[in-house]
């Protein structure tokens, strides 16, 4: 294996890495730095407007997270509606769908995603391990920006629901749990996408993806 | 296909100055110096680590802040998954930990003292990043409940603390579904009797751990070279396979042992 790439000389574009309370902000954080975004932990709809990305992280449950961010649905859903590039990882993938299993799908309780990429996110096969955790493989399924360079490499997942797009092209790449799961997801026009795994976590990989969407927030 | 893990462990104390080094030792004694735990790391990433755990061994306050100083500095240098553990009795500690940049935290004696703490870090933190340790030791007496024949021999396995000079009277195997209940994300399982021995993990045990729970396990003690790590995933059918004097002396790096498996049609990430 090859060493970490080192960071850009120069800043090439500033990402806003959204903070609604859940989670641990930092290996996001210095994985974008290192990618060579200038990032700032915010959760206000200027500093969403103002930058050239923004990124959705977050582990935990649906509706935690779902409720968490409820006060900033509107100005997150302001981001896709401008084409900004609106970047999802693990539970902030999940969040950008219409619902989830982990939370009720219908009745008073139902608790709503994001919608900005139409389907829901179901719970593995019992009789499996779960949560799916550890190292697997990327099988990308169709072309988009944030996955050049990373066709059958490895990240790192540590997951029990994966999302299930309405739209079969909304999958960007795939992976093999005992069964196909998409692990890369993204809208009709590609600017709302996210990822299962974690690229802040996942090497050399997730650096390249991390640099992927800094290169795509640069371009906008 | 998700990859067997091999996961480099690095055992930290302080140095006669204070300063954090990595140290490595026989049944849990005789510690012996290798070098600087953050130097360490960006060479294990390099050659292919998975993940990496870090012990605090240090068990003094001013351990515990030179510790969470080498964890940021690692986290902010590798980016790939670490675990943390050593001394971690409450949510508090858990929060600290994972604030420092830790993805997981290894608990095994607060766990034991006080099972709510699974919960409660479970519930705080999510599951995955609640992950139990287990110091096991093999007791051929008939105090145990789950037992197994090894070498004709009826044996059970205890859950002990400090590492091994004291006894629970836990079995392991129901320790272990108990915690999976509880939340935990993973099982991290040590063995008293082949730590530092390099005559292979214990078989009989990983495998019992394996069989009782759906949680992922970590296989640790008594690695000496690539053979044990395929014994241990082919076997017993752990997830991930830890080691430490193998790769802190150099006798084998981890692209080595990965190598070796790959050869073997066992998957991991090359």
């Amino acid at each position: 294996m090859s060493t970490m790439p080192s960071p850009p000389e120069e800043e090439l574009a500033s990402v806003v890495v959204v903070d609604y309370g859940l989670g641990n902000l930092r290996s996001v954080t210095r994985g974008l730095e290192r990618a060579g975004a200038a990032v700032e932990i915010a959760d206000d709809p200027e500093a969403f407007e103002a930058a050239d990305g923004v990124v959705l992280p977050g582990v935990g449950a649906f509706r935690e997270g779902v409720e968490n961010a409820d006060s900033i649905r509107e100005d997150l859903a302001a981001i896709a509606e401008r084409g900004q590039p609106l970047f999802g990882i693990c539970l902030g993938m999940q969040m950008l769908l219409t619902s989830s299993e982990e939370g009720e799908t219908d009745g008073d309780a139902a608790v709503e995603g994001l919608d900005l990429i139409p389907g829901t996110n179901v719970r593995f096969d019992s009789g499996q391990k779960v949560p799916h955790m550890g190292w697997n493989e990327l099988a990308v399924e169709r072309e988009h920006p944030l996955v050049e360079g990373i066709d059958g490499q490895y990240a790192y997942f540590v997951h029990s629901y994966y999302a299930v797009p309405d739209a079969a092209n909304a999958t960007v790449a795939s992976t093999d749990y005992e069964q196909e799961f998409p692990s890369i997801i993204a809208n009709e026009d590609g600017t709302v996408f996210g990822t299962q795994f974690h690229p802040e976590k996942s090497g050399e990989t997730g650096l390249r993806i991390l640099r992927n969407f800094v290169d795509i927030c640069a371009e906008d | 296909m998700l990859t067997k893990r091999i996961i480099p462990c690095i055992d930290v104390d302080l140095d006669e100055d204070g300063n954090p080094a990595v140290y490595t030792g026989v049944h849990f004694e005789d510690l012996k110096y290798t070098g600087d735990p953050v130097e360490m790391a960006k060479a294990y990433n390099e050659s292919g680590a998975d993940e990496f755990v870090f012990l605090d061994i240090t068990a003094s306050a001013e351990g515990r802040e030179t510790m969470l100083d080498v964890v940021s500095r690692v986290a902010d240098e590798v980016f790939i998954p670490l675990t943390v553990g050593g001394g971690i009795r409450t949510t508090e500690d858990i929060k600290e930990t994972l604030r420092a940049g830790a993805d997981k935290v290894s608990i095994t004696t607060g766990a034991l003292e006080r099972p709510e703490l699974v919960n409660e870090g479970a519930r705080a933190f999510g599951s995955q990043c609640i992950v139990i340790s287990v110091d096991a030791q093999r007791r051929y007496d008939e105090a145990g409940e789950n037992y197994v024949e090894i070498d004709g021999e009826s044996c059970w396995f205890e859950c002990t603390k400090k590492g091994g000079r004291e006894g629970t009277g836990v079995d392991v195997v129901e320790w272990a579904r108990e915690v999976e209940s509880r939340g935990a994300g993973e099982l991290f399982v040590n063995s008293i009797d082949r730590d530092g021995t390099k005559d292979g993990y214990d078989i009989p045990l990983t495998s019992a751990v394996c069989e009782a729970v759906d949680t992922p396990v970590i296989a640790s003690s008594g690695c000496g070279g690539p053979e044990h790590m395929h014994e241990v995933f082919t076997e017993a059918d752990a997830d991930a396979g830890l080691a430490a004097s193998i790769f802190h002396f150099d006798e084998y790096s981890v692209g080595d042992v990965k190598d070796y498996l790959d050869e073997r049609d066992v998957p991991v990430r090359q």
